[in-house]
This record gives C-alpha cells, sequence and structure tokens, in this order.
C-alpha cells in the first residue's frame, strides 16, 4: 500500500533521515519506535508530505506522492494523521472539527457528515461531546476526537505520530483502547509510540530506527524478545 | 457661548462633519480591512516578488505622513498623472491605504501567531492551502489580534480628521467653519472633541461585545 524508496531528509546540515526503505501492505499494523532524535516522526510525516523529502520516493497504492506533478490533497484525503499536540481546531466544536473536511473536501452534504461523526463518537466513546469546544476536553478525550476526525474521511491508512505522549498517564489506556480497536477492524495503521506494552501487542511489525536509517525490523516476538542489534538491545534494555 | 446652545445653533453643520467623518471611517475601516488582509497574505507568498511588494506597500505607508499622502493622492496625481479625485475620493484612498499598511502589519503577526499543528492539521485531513488559510487559520488570526483591530479603527477614524486639509466637509472642518462665523475658538472644537469620543467610545464597546461573542469557544 506505501511503498517508501531510498527517503532521505535533510534540516540545513543535519540528514534526518539516512536513506529508509519500507513496504507497509493493506492491513498491516506497524509501529515504529527508537530513541528521541532518531527520525521517526521526520519519517512519518514524510508519509503524507507534511515534511518534504528531500530524496528517495514514495509510493502510496501505486501512485508517487513524490512526483511533483501529484497532487498530494487528494491523496491526504485518504491518510489520516493523529498528532502529539492533538491539533483539534479550537474555535470549532467537536461535531465541526469532525465534519469539516468531509463538508469541504469531499462535499458531503452536512447531514451526512454528521451521521458519518455521530457514528464516530459513538466509537470512540464520547457521544454526548457533540456541542463541547476542545478546550472543555480532557486530553484523553481530545485525542479520541482528533482519531474521530481522521477517520471521518474515511481514509485507507492511519499514521500515528506519537498519540499518547501528551497526555497524563490515566488517560493513555482510553487512547489506546480506542487505536487497538481501530487495528482489530483492520485498519492499516503507521504509529510512533513509545508505548512498548502496546506496540508488543497490537503490533504487526516492529520497525526499530536509529540515527537516520531502519535498523532492525521483524515480528514483535524477534524484535523485543530476540533483538539482534546491539543498539535495539541497549533501547530496549532502557524503556522495558 | 453656552456649549449646547452652539451645537444646537450650528446643529445641521455639526451633523454634516459627523456624517463625512462616518463615512470616511466606514470606507477606510472596511476597504482598509480587506486590502490590509490581502497585503499580510502578499507579504506571507512564496514568491519573492510578491512578497517584496507587500513589504514594500507596508514599509512606504507606515514610513511617511498621512498627510502627505493625501496632499500626493489629491494634487500630485491630479497634475502630474491627471487623475483628479474629489476631496472626499481622496480622503477615502488615503485612509484606506494609510490603514491597510498598519492593518497587515497586525494580520501578519496574527496569522503568524497561531500554531503551527493547526495548518498541518489542516492540511493532512486534504483540505487544501486556501482552504486551511480561510477556515482554520485566518478565524483564529483575527480573534486574537482583535483588541489591536479595534485599536487601529479608533485611529481611522480620528486620524479621518487630516482631510480636512483638502476641504472635506468632516467634523474638523465644519468647526473650523463655526469657529470662523462666531469668533469662539474653543467651543465648536470641544463640541467636535465630544463627537470624536462618542464615535470612538461606541465603536470600542461595540468591539467588546464582538469580543466577548468570540470567546464562547475559550470557556473551560
Amino acid at each position: 500500500m506505501i511503498t517508501v524508496k531510498n527517503l532521505h531528509k535533510n534540516f540545513g546540515p543535519l540528514h534526518i533521515l539516512k536513506g529508509i526503505d519500507l513496504e507497509i501492505k493493506k492491513g498491516e499494523v506497524v509501529v515504529v519506535i527508537g530513541p528521541s532524535g532518531s527520525g521517526k516522526s521526520t519519517f512519518l510525516r514524510c508519509l503524507n508530505l507534511l515534511e518534504q523529502p528531500t530524496d528517495g520516493e514514495i509510493k502510496f497504492e501505486g501512485k508517487s506522492i513524490t512526483d511533483k506533478r501529484h497532487n498530494i490533497n487528494n491523496t491526504r484525503e485518504k491518510m489520516g494523521m493523529v498528532f502529539q499536540q492533538f491539533n483539534l481546531f479550537p474555535h470549532k466544536t467537536v461535531m465541526d472539527n469532525i465534519t469539516m473536511a468531509p463538508i469541504r473536501v469531499k462535499k458531503l452534504d452536512k447531514a451526512k457528515a454528521e451521521a458519518i461523526a455521530v457514528d464516530l463518537l459513538r466509537t470512540v466513546g464520547l457521544e454526548d461531546k457533540r456541542d463541547a469546544y476542545p478546550s472543555q476536553l480532557s486530553g484523553g478525550q481530545k485525542q479520541r476526537i482528533a482519531i474521530a476526525r481522521a477517520l471521518a474521511m474515511e481514509p485507507h491508512v492511519m499514521l500515528f505520530d506519537e498519540p499518547t505522549s501528551a497526555l497524563d498517564p490515566e488517560m493513555v489506556g482510553e487512547v489506546l483502547d480506542v487505536m487497538k480497536k481501530l487495528a482489530e477492524r483492520g485498519m492499516t495503521m503507521v504509529i510512533v509510540t513509545h508505548e512498548m506494552g502496546f506496540a508488543r501487542e497490537v503490533g504487526d511489525r516492529i520497525i526499530f530506527m536509529d540515527q537516520g536509517i531502519v535498523m532492525e525490523q521483524g515480528t514483535p516476538q524477534e524484535v523485543f524478545n530476540a533483538p539482534k542489534h546491539q543498539r535495539t538491545q541497549d533501547f530496549l534494555s532502557k524503556v522495558l | 457661548m453656552e456649549l449646547f446652545t452652539m451645537f444646537w445653533e450650528y446643529r445641521s453643520y455639526f451633523l454634516t462633519g459627523v456624517q463625512y467623518t462616518l463615512i470616511l471611517a466606514a470606507i477606510g475601516v472596511l476597504c482598509g480591512f480587506v486590502l490590509g488582509l490581502i497585503i499580510a497574505l502578499l507579504r506571507m507568498s512564496s514568491w519573492k516578488i510578491v512578497r517584496f511588494f507587500g513589504h514594500a506597500w507596508v514599509e512606504f505607508l507606515r514610513g511617511t505622513p498621512m498627510l502627505v499622502q493625501l496632499l500626493i493622492i489629491h494634487y500630485g496625481f491630479a497634475t502630474v498623472l491627471g487623475v483628479s479625485f474629489s476631496p472626499i475620493e481622496s480622503g477615502a484612498i488615503t485612509l484606506t491605504i494609510n490603514s491597510s499598511a498598519y492593518l497587515a502589519e497586525i494580520f501578519r503577526a496574527g496569522i503568524e501567531g497561531v500554531d503551527r499543528g493547526q495548518g498541518e492539521a489542516a492540511r493532512s485531513l486534504g483540505m487544501s492551502k486556501g482552504m486551511t488559510l480561510r477556515f482554520i487559520i485566518i478565524p483564529q488570526a483575527l480573534k486574537s489580534v482583535l483588541p489591536a483591530i479595534g485599536n487601529e479603527f479608533i485611529t481611522i477614524i480620528k486620524e479621518s480628521s487630516i482631510v480636512s486639509m483638502i476641504g472635506v466637509t468632516e467634523i474638523i472642518f465644519q468647526s473650523g467653519v463655526i469657529v470662523g462665523i462666531t469668533y469662539d475658538p474653543m467651543t465648536p472644537y470641544l463640541i467636535a472633541a465630544i463627537m470624536y469620543f462618542i464615535l470612538t467610545f461606541t465603536l470600542s464597546r461595540i468591539l467588546g461585545v464582538f469580543e466577548r461573542k468570540l470567546k464562547a469557544s475559550d470557556h473551560r
């Protein structure tokens, strides 16, 4: 579904991504782990071109999205993204947050968009918050709404950029539960996270990134129980 | 002469003055607002030449006296370019372009102050650059700079007095006429001051209501 070839990203003199090759299949849950500064978030943000890659190619459903002639807006409709800082629109109610893109981008009529939104609010367990503003929600609630907002576009893949890192510990579980539910429904997901327990339980494949490259990858068993690289072992010994 | 007696006696003069001041200020505020927003967007364009134009516009109009701008537009253009505007037209154009420069800077500060994540979230949902600006960035930017915009509106009302220089019959011009008739240099200008104050105070009240309304999404 997503093919990444020789992806490089420079920020000025900093070489953040040093040639990533990766293939993500439909229905797969890929969890990216690694120390901070390893380029995991940058990698994820390159997948929907929030960061413009310096070199390399990314293909999504057979089409090269790094091609200059490609209209990225069409592709982004099909790639949902969830951010560490939620990024809900503070001037809009929960309902408007969720229905805005379907109405404006997909030209859905309001009633249809709201029906989808109500359904999604039920999925994330926040039906009663439809008229609330983001400032009235807790961190965990905000993130669940952000997930619903991304899902409202009916994306083919969901990208999660450290979705629980900004949450109070007691709210991490509610967000992970929603993500688990999504994975069970067969959603293709790419998740950058520090939640190792979650990665082990939900991930089909674990990618360990360090210093801008994919150091090691495999099933959760392989990576967590029998890491091959010294760097992976060091990292896991610190976080587990 | 007593304040109220004078006001009553010369009420038609004063009312004409208020009328012109209001027309000028309204045009300056509305057109300046739209033009200022356009200039602010030009200043953030990805094309260097467009950015430069926006930058030059702001620097030139902020860095020169409005009176000079008024005289150039009213007398200079008429003589050199052969385009002559009526005094009220010249006044409206000057107020518009002058306030657009100040408002553009206010808008730019507001737009740049909106969290980066907001734009990223909108773009990640497939919204175009234009949609993101229109529905996500600009509404939040306007809300945060509303007090500064209000300040500028009040400034425009007061600065409109400058156009009396080219004979627009606004408050100051009319007051001057009454001074000439009555030989009283105090009372007419005092009345003018009170009228300006009523205008600006009313405007700041209206903006206050508007501000509270926009804060609806802030309550916790």
